[in-house]
């Protein structure tokens, strides 16, 4: 049996690795399309709450803080892509301008929760995001008297779906005989954008950047003693972690094409961090395992639950969404119990939660 | 005596650092009151004095992590303006701590190469895009990084993680931390704590190796025989105020310092 390590330094197998990676990820929406079309826009989520992950894991994983209120600037993204391009104001701007200006949206917004818990960590932090989380959906559903920004909870509707190479993303295209739907070409263009956002991590990560924000997360009195601006430093996890969430908002109403403030609410935040949690702080690859995982296993479940009972009992005796959460919440306990740092945890969460040797 | 000693450190040309009757309250107590002092560049400065004296009270104060109540601290001739931690660093006082403070599950190497980000400049672009300054500034960052491992004497224990060292290692770790960011000023907050006789003589040769280079030294040490042997000059604090300052030869027979530590004798007669 030849170990991953040995594949990993022989550089043949390594690009063989890799074109097969390659190949499966472009196979698959067709794959999945004949399971049912559905799996190929669960898929699509999954793509979209890794990114969210992503982004949340520059602020908990690598700077430390704790944000229970990141699905605000994918709320903030989300509505200024609406809001550009919809009737809602009959502004009709193409993707590529949106998602930037979405994007850095975002990221003032993350700036704007950033600034006054400069100086907070831990509970009191959770806190405050939190807060601010509630105060961005509660605004969402309120601002559309007396000047109608929102739409309150009625949400906004029609938005325009992506048009990009000539093809427009709502609509299904025939190539030749291939039959590609505009699921798939979603599925396309999240792919790109996730490969784009893991570079941009792995890069941040590994730099003079990531390095203070470990800095940070490790030690902060001795961060700052070292000459790290210990301010800087937290407002760009902030506002870097924002604007991904910003990008993930802003594809999430171009695929959904309808946004309400209902698609924001706290859950999703803590389904996010549970994401981050679950993968690994910390661990980029970790924490693309969590998304995928905990964006599959529900709907796997949702499938699987009723014809399960069925066929114990006869009939369904308890709701499958009932079922689901209680899985959920169980694979979550039994998780933390087992694996507290993660299904592949960064090097440096198994070492802080490894058992101390000297008794430090 | 002290005047002679000042005069010997004006001698050596501009004071490095200058204390300026500093006082600094918790609430009604005094844990600095008007403490000055000077040190001379190139000098290895001890600060010594009994438990709860102010010492590491008046390095918080230095180093930015407290402010002052009263009194000024000017540092190369200018005064320090709003400082904070890291402005601080910026400016060329790297510190230690009593208790060692490292980022303790990150690699000695990471630790040190911590310590270079005051000097360096790569932002977000530059370590998104990797382009060719930012390269070289990260090699660079990690030549100095193992460089300054194999000044301080742990060069093999560079990819050890530093709550994995040795208590002696883990506080030569934190001065080659410190030491990356090209201070001008270098404080020890008892460095040799929890040291054994061996590895006291290593930090002496140390030390003083740290001075050679144009270090300044600044050190809190309870250990008589080290500070009596590196440092040029003493600060003896005791209650928050500075009792006496000289050579340390002077220091150990100045009846004051006798008194703060062993306490006044019964009847006048032998000191």
């Amino acid at each position: 049996m030849v170990s991953l390590s040995e594949l990993r330094a022989n550089p043949r197998l390594k690009w063989i690795g890799v074109a097969l990676i390659v190949v499966s990820l472009v196979a698959l929406p067709f794959a999945l399309s004949h399971v049912g079309t559905a799996w190929v826009r669960i898929t699509n989520f999954a793509i979209l709450y890794t990114l969210l992950a992503l982004g949340l894991n520059i602020v908990v994983g690598f700077a430390g803080l704790l944000d229970l209120g990141y699905i605000a600037f994918y709320a903030v993204g989300a509505y200024t892509y609406a809001l550009l391009a919809s009737p809602h104001f009959d502004i009709h701007l193409p993707w590529w301008a949106i998602l930037p200006i979405g994007a850095s949206v975002a990221c003032l917004f993350g700036v704007l929760l950033g600034t006054p818990t400069l100086k907070l960590r831990g509970d009191y932090l959770a806190i405050v995001t939190l807060g601010f989380g509630e105060i961005i959906r509660i605004f969402l559903n309120n601002l559309s008297d007396p000047f109608n920004l929102t739409n309150g909870p009625k949400g906004i509707t029609t938005i325009d779906s992506i048009h990009f190479i000539g093809m427009d993303f709502g609509n299904d295209t025939r190539i030749g005989s291939l039959f590609v739907s505009g699921t798939i070409k979603y599925y396309y263009f999240l792919l790109a954008l996730l490969l784009v956002v893991i570079v941009v991590n792995l890069r941040l990560q590994d730099s003079r950047i990531g390095r203070a924000w470990e800095a940070i997360r490790e030690d902060e009195l001795a961060a700052r003693s070292m000459g790290i601006n210990t301010r800087n430093m937290k407002l760009l996890a902030f506002a870097m972690g924002a604007s991904f969430g910003g990008v993930a908002g802003g594809m999430f109403s171009a695929i959904q094409g309808f946004i309400s403030p209902e698609s924001f609410v706290l859950t999703e935040s803590v389904m996010v961090l549970s994401m981050v949690v679950l993968g690994g702080m910390g661990n980029i690859w970790g924490v693309i395992l969590g998304a995928i995982l905990l964006t599959f296993v529900p709907e796997v479940l949702r499938y699987t639950v009723e014809p399960v009972q069925r066929w114990m009992f006869g009939r369904s005796l308890i709701d499958p969404e009932v079922i689901r959460m209680l899985l959920f919440g169980l694979a979550m306990v039994v998780m933390m119990l087992f694996r507290p740092a993660g299904l592949l945890p960064s090097a440096v969460r198994k070492r802080e939660l490894a058992v101390p040797e000297n008794g430090r | 005596m002290a005047a002679e000693a000042s005069a010997t450190a004006s001698a050596a040309g501009a004071p490095i650092l200058e204390v300026d009757r500093v006082t600094k309250r918790f609430g009604g107590l005094v844990a600095l009151s008007e403490v000055s002092f000077s040190i001379a560049r190139g000098e290895i400065y001890g600060l010594i004095g009994p438990n709860g004296a102010g010492k590491t009270t008046l390095f918080n104060v230095l180093t930015g992590i407290y402010r002052q109540d009263q009194g000024a601290i000017r540092f190369e001739g200018a005064p320090l303006a709003d400082p904070t931690p890291d402005r601080i660093a910026k400016l060329g006082i790297a510190r230690t701590f009593q208790n060692i403070r490292l980022f303790a599950n990150l690699s000695a190497l990471e630790n040190v190469m911590i310590g270079r980000h005051v000097r360096t400049k790569a932002g977000v672009v530059g370590a998104v895009l990797r382009d060719a300054r930012t390269r070289s500034e990260e090699a660079a960052i990690e030549r100095r990084a193992h460089e300054l491992l194999g000044f301080v004497g742990i060069a093999q224990r560079g990819n050890e993680l530093a709550r994995h060292l040795s208590y002696g290692d883990q506080r030569r770790l934190e001065i080659a931390r410190a030491l990356a960011t090209d201070p001008r000023l270098l404080a020890l907050d008892e460095p040799a704590a929890g040291m054994n006789a061996t590895e006291k003589l290593e930090l002496r040769k140390l030390l003083e190796s740290i001075r050679a280079q144009g270090v300044t030294l600044l050190i809190i040490e309870h250990d008589v025989r080290l500070v009596m042997g590196l440092c040029d000059r003493v600060l003896v604090l005791d209650y928050g105020r500075n009792i006496a300052e000289g050579a340390p030869r002077a220091i150990q027979k100045d009846p004051r310092v006798i008194e703060a530590y062993l306490g006044k004798p019964r009847e006048a007669g032998a000191p």
